[in-house]
């Protein structure tokens, strides 16, 4: 038996699943102030009569990363960047408490300028005298040579409550990206692992023993103790609980679309082969642009409130939402006003739906249907075209090999799957527009909790051998071996799987569940005055974004 | 302060091409460039915008090139790739959506020429001019002018257009009489109804910031002043580097940059380069930093030292003197046409033309028709090692109809026999003829 459990910004959805089926599923107001009530509620109704010792793991989803960052809940960080030639330190994201500090290592690794460990202790001096305790240590091509944040933090340690190494954030390189999610992770660190505390109590005191897992961005798992250091990979999990509830509802291995579709807004995901596309780089929030790995979603200003207007000839749909919908007291007509006019659907107060299409069908001078057809038609339309508006960004994605441009992948999506409240009255009409068959999942209204119950444990894992330095560098783990001068390519793959695997169990994987794959494999010649000089190996695998295997 | 600017970066490394494993021009070429321009996170400014290359197509290389014998058979998807990104940069900045473009893209093509019997410099097909020719062809006739700040001669993209008064091909480069191509002097100065549409400025080696800005400002800028060009393009080579292992100045990714900000030109390609992890990485962030009118004055070379790479007091005289030179030539252009013209009705000559890359030799007579009213008519007779000989009949683009009509029976007129092809490439009509 699984337990689920979504602590969202509205509700708390909780499911207790066994043999993939949902077996029990409650829903509660989510209480912002003290999150354990939310969880004593949902969690108090689910084992009323079940016995909480036949669970098997329990896995949360929570927007508690989240809404600290929305919120502005965050400590002050400071933060140490060891920048060297580049980008003009004005052109960096964090600007409040940041200290440059000497230092520099060049794309390959090697180090160009050394750090000041005289400056470094002035610096430490001054984070202690402004009462700073919560650090980040963020260096250009860190991933490439994690030594100098490692040695910046051994000489500044001593008075502090945490210190976030850039390196250990992510294998990418984005020295931006890594200065902002280093800086975020630092600055929620003491809430976050405050709420671990709790939540740790929160089971014991239930008599809950097993593993206890959390769900990150991109819609992996990693166990609760592992997830303490790095509270950032949790921002934004909920769309990605939502992506990977409708994986586990619906069976299939092809290129799909996932639709969302709120009162606001509308979410779209994409499936390539049944796996949910992660964002190239890294998740955005808040005016952030970070390196956490985030599933790959797209939010459109359109939804079943989206307050309708006809102005100059023309129908708008959205993208503001006014209230409601009018039939249940809303200011304005919307698509789902003009839906229960159109008898799709019998929610709501039809006679308040009726006089709120009715000035829209007389400034169109059309009938009342008429005008209704025309307000779900635009509606429908406007989410299609968004739908293959990203699915051509997807495929125009720039590649860097003459194979990929010319035989890379192309998506084409068979499937469409829905859900969200306007989801039933909509799905025919999208197929239809889309083109292929649209279906709505069962459950659909706990998906979040469902996902985050039977997601599997991710990661990934970046590899850079460069046999003429004689290294191999783990960005992820901030480690440096040294390899032979005439180490392969071969190697450097079994070696990247071998780590991911332990790296994976490590976080809470089991061994059933490591689907690894190569996401990236580059072998370069490195000459140097007309002389092979070495090899500069790239390999970046992963365990694939899924579901957990024992229940399929 | 700088206005920022929207600018198109079109990334093709071709990460699965080379000229052969060792060459200069090899996989790892922009390996590291992409380290940089990735870890800078320059992708992500609102105003930088990444796009895939489009697929370039023999029509767009014949517009510009006598392939021989056609243009599949001298090139590879590789050279569509790199010509195809120059197009996609061009129709970025020619349809409004950004401000300029760089095409960050390889292999190279400045040193490939009119006929192309194979690979020279490194180059099959030039990619800026096969770009002109689609210019010229989607967005109508425009007066262009080509900027090669590469340190070789671009002796390619000057064949090309050795004849066409509306497109300025200058270039400098380290003096010809000390590297490749051994060509690019003074002398070199279009064709008879062409005259100072083509002008060189060979620099001594040992030139750095100061000498090339100085060039930049005192030569370069007048003449482009002069010539009104609707579009600034670019050939962007970046081997005058003073750690490019294949030539010798001593240029820097400041001077690069400072020297793109001034140019300012609206698309930029990139040529030759070959310091790969001393050069590139930060040239390239120089380049773009610079043309999205972004802070470059960080981008600097980890080994970076201005007073070790100053000019001595007799280089920057020379480089005075040369600048002087070059804007008088520039001005008595049409007062050198006289002399040099006269009353002939055709001018003739001669040219050997070697393919380092493939070992191959060609000898070349050129004959144009005088004519004040347009680029003239221009025939080819050539004849290479390979045992091909061909013949070719030019129309530039805006030909006049006594050029045209004296094009059209020239071409009427000579029968494949001792040639193996002949060929009509019309640039006014856009049309191309084999036979
Ligand atoms: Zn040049
Ligand atoms: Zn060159
Ligand atoms: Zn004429």
């Amino acid at each position: 038996m699984i337990l689920g459990i979504d602590v969202g910004g509205t509700h708390t959805d909780a499911v207790l699943i066994e043999d993939f089926q949902v077996k029990r599923k409650t829903k509660v107001l989510t209480n912002e102030a003290n999150l354990l009530d939310s969880l004593l509620a949902v969690t108090t109704e689910l084992f009323r009569d079940e016995d909480p010792q036949k669970l098997e793991r329990v896995v949360l989803s929570t927007t508690l990363s989240t809404n600290a960052v929305v919120q502005n809940k965050i400590d002050r960080v400071g933060m140490l960047i060891v920048s060297g030639p580049g980008l003009s330190p004005a052109d960096l994201p964090i600007q409040r408490d940041v200290h440059f500090l000497s230092g520099a290592v060049n794309h390959r690794g090697v180090e160009t300028a050394t750090i000041d460990p005289e400056e470094i202790g002035r610096t430490a001096d001054g984070l202690q005298r402004e009462g700073i305790r919560h650090v980040g240590i963020v260096g250009k091509f860190s991933t490439r040579n994690p030594q100098q944040e490692t040695r910046i933090r051994d000489l500044i340690n001593d008075h502090l409550r945490h210190v976030s190494l850039g390196h250990r954030m992510s294998g990418h390189l984005n020295f931006p990206r890594r200065i902002a999610t280093t800086y975020l992770n630092a600055a929620i660190w003491e809430r976050y692992q405050k709420f671990v505390k709790q939540i740790l109590y929160f089971v014991k005191e239930q008599g809950i023993t097993v593993p206890l897992y959390i769900l990150k961005a991109d819609g992996g798992t990693f166990d609760i103790n592992r997830s303490v250091d790095f509270p950032v990979q949790t921002i934004l999990s909920g769309p990605a609980a939502s992506i990977m509830g409708i994986l586990s509802m619906v069976d299939f291995a092809e290129d799909a679309i996932a639709l969302d579709i709120g009162g606001t807004t509308t979410d779209i995901a994409i499936f390539a082969d049944g796996v949910p596309l992660l964002e190239p780089f890294g998740i955005h929030i808040e005016g952030h642009k970070t390196l956490i790995r985030g599933l790959r979603t797209r939010s459109i200003g359109v939804g079943g409130d989206s307050c309708v207007r006809f102005v100059d000839g023309g129908l708008t749909i959205g993208p503001e939402r006014e209230g409601p919908a009018a039939a249940f007291g809303g200011p304005f007509p919307t698509p789902t006003d003009a839906m229960i006019v159109l008898g799709l659907t019998d929610i709501g107060d039809a006679g308040k739906a009726t006089a709120a299409i009715e000035p829209i069908a007389a400034a169109m001078n059309a009938s009342l249907e008429a005008a209704a057809r025309a307000i779900f038609d635009r509606t429908c339309e406007k989410i299609v075209r968004h739908v293959r508006a990203f699915i051509e960004e997807i495929n125009n994605e720039p590649v860097y090999t003459i194979h990929e441009l010319l035989e890379g992948k192309v998506l084409k999506p068979t499937a469409m799957y829905i859900v969200g409240g306007p989801a039933e009255p909509m799905s025919a009409r999208l197929g239809e527009l889309m083109g292929c068959p649209a279906s709505l999942p069962r459950n659909a209204e706990v998906a979040n909790a469902v996902g985050a119950a039977l997601a599997r444990t991710t990661a990934e894992m970046t590899i850079l051998a460069d046999t003429e330095r004689r290294t191999l560098t783990i960005a992820e783990e901030g480690l440096q071996l040294t390899v032979s001068p005439r180490f392969t390519l071969a190697e450097a793959i079994a070696i990247a799987k071998e780590r991911l695997r332990e790296r994976a169990l490590d976080m809470g994987a089991k061994e059933r569940d490591l689907e690894i794959e190569v996401i990236e494999c580059q072998e370069f010649n490195m000459v140097r005055e007309y002389y092979t000089a070495g090899k500069n190996i790239r390999v970046k695998v992963q365990v694939k974004p899924g579901l957990i295997s024992t229940l399929r | 302060m700088t206005r920022t600017r929207k600018t198109g970066l079109i990334f093709f490394p071709a990460f699965d091409w080379a000229i052969s494993p060792t060459h200069p021009e090899r996989e790892e070429r922009l390996l590291y460039t992409q380290d940089q321009v990735f870890e800078e996170g320059l992708l992500d400014f609102d105003n930088i915008i990444e796009y895939k290359p489009g697929l370039a197509t023999a029509e767009d290389i014949n517009r510009v090139h006598i392939c021989v014998p056609d243009a599949r058979g001298v090139i590879t998807e590789s050279h569509l790739i790199s010509a195809g990104g120059a197009i996609t940069a061009a129709d970025k900045v020619l349809s409004g959506e950004v401000d300029n473009a760089f095409a960050l893209v390889r292999p190279p093509g400045h040193h490939a020429m009119l006929v192309v019997h194979g690979a020279r410099g490194f180059c099959n097909i030039n990619i800026e001019a096969v770009m002109i020719g689609y210019i010229r062809k989607h967005y109508g006739a425009k007066r262009i002018a080509v900027i090669d700040t590469d340190c070789h001669h671009g002796d390619g993209t000057q064949d090309i257009f050795w004849n066409d008064p509306n497109t300025l091909c200058l270039s400098i480069h380290q003096d010809g009489r000390t590297l490749y191509p051994g060509t690019g002097f003074h002398e070199e100065f279009g064709g008879p109804n062409a005259m100072g549409a083509t002008i060189n400025i060979p620099l001594p080696p040992r030139t750095s910031e100061d000498g090339f800005l100085y060039i930049l400002e005192h030569a370069i800028q007048p003449i482009i002043n002069d010539f009104k060009p609707d579009l600034i393009i670019n050939s962007a080579g970046q081997d005058n580097h003073y750690t490019d292992p294949i030539t010798n100045m001593r240029f820097t990714a400041q001077g690069y940059a400072m020297l793109n900000e001034r140019l300012n030109p609206d698309i930029a390609v990139l040529e030759g380069g070959y310091s790969i992890e001393g050069a590139l990485p930060y040239v390239n962030v120089g380049i773009i930093l610079a043309m999205a009118g972004l802070d470059f004055s960080h981008v600097k070379e980890p080994d970076y030292n201005p007073a070790s790479l100053r000019e001595s007091d007799d280089l920057k005289r020379t480089i005075e003197r040369e600048a002087e030179q070059i804007y008088k030539l520039w001005k008595n252009r049409d007062a050198l046409r006289e002399k040099v013209v006269g009353q002939a009705k055709y001018v003739k000559r001669r040219k050997r033309i070697y393919y380092d890359t493939d070992g191959i030799s060609e000898q070349q007579e050129e004959t144009v028709r005088v004519c004040s009213d347009c680029g003239g008519l221009v025939m080819i007779d050539s004849v290479a090692d390979t045992g091909n000989r061909i013949y070719a009949v030019i129309l530039s683009a805006g030909t006049c109809p006594e050029c045209r009509h004296d094009g059209e029976e020239f071409f009427a007129l000579t029968n494949p026999g001792r040639y193996q092809y002949v060929y009509f490439q019309d640039r006014d009509q856009d049309i191309f003829l084999v036979k």
